[in-house]
């Protein structure tokens, strides 16, 4: 009896808590996105040569990202019926788009112009433990192009 | 020390080729910062203690591959990679690779 009011309470509060924080984090991934969006991150491995600021700059933007005790119960429970297993999406595309938003906010801070071949690279760093999905990483990373700073070589 | 994951370098030819270099580095935090994120698992959220353990582990796996690429006397590294394995729980191996080069 009192394993299942644990489990209850712990279903709850990670429901609270985990809509809560996704819904702010949304919140913030979005407004960043629009003040950041004159930014531009480029897939492709070659800049054009013609009008190309010279200074290149490698920059990153990571961030390891938990789901919550709620979503992890209900992904455990879409395991045994398959399907798509939307609590965990949210969770990876929260930690993607907030890895880019870091990764840009590094190269607005060097003066950066355009960021290309931007590579997103994800990682299970709770690897052995039982739910191996419980938090991950993304890693963004991309060469940003910048102005050639006065007296900077 | 210029570091890029491109292929070229816009405005400058390289010169030489001196091969692969890499660095890596495998790091763990104190156990508070493991209860930490034990917690975190319930509520959800950002693992800040992570993320920032992760972020130095990068930093000193860039600085190990920029210290090999002084080494045998780069002035550039290209087409830089990263990867992220996790070791055990709690500890995390951060690897940097790339092209070590001359550039003129």
């Amino acid at each position: 009896m009192s394993d299942l009011v644990i489990l209850l309470t712990l279903l709850a509060i990670g429901y609270i808590f985990g809509q809560l924080a996704e819904r702010r984090h949304y919140r913030s991934i979005i407004k960043r996105e629009q003040m950041l969006r004159g930014l531009p991150i480029i897939a492709s491995k070659f800049p054009p040569m013609y009008k190309t600021p010279p200074r290149s700059l490698l920059v990153t933007g990571s961030v390891v990202i938990s789901v919550d005790y709620f979503k992890r119960f209900i992904a455990a429970l879409r395991n045994l019926i398959g399907g798509r297993v939307t609590s965990y999406e949210s969770l990876i595309d929260r930690a993607r788009r907030e890895a880019i938003l870091r990764m840009k906010e590094q190269a607005l801070q060097m003066g950066g112009k355009m960021i290309f071949n931007v590579k997103l690279e994800t990682a299970s760093i709770s690897k052995g433990a039982k739910d191996r999905i419980g938090s991950m990483e993304v890693l963004a990373y991309g060469t940003a192009l910048a102005d050639k700073q006065p007296g900077h070589t | 020390m210029l570091m890029t994951n491109l292929e070229i370098v816009p405005g400058s030819r390289i010169v030489k080729h001196l091969g692969l270099v890499q660095g890596s580095s495998v790091r763990a935090k104190h156990i508070g910062r493991d209860m930490m994120a034990g917690l975190k698992n319930i509520f959800g959220g950002e693992l800040k203690g992570y993320t920032e353990l992760l972020h130095e582990s990068r930093e000193e796996a860039i600085q190990r591959m920029k210290t090999q690429a002084e080494a045998i006397g780069a002035n550039a590294i290209l087409n830089i990679r990263f990867s992220t394995s996790s070791v055990a729980q709690g500890a995390a191996e951060l690897f940097a690779y790339g092209t070590a080069v001359v550039l003129e």
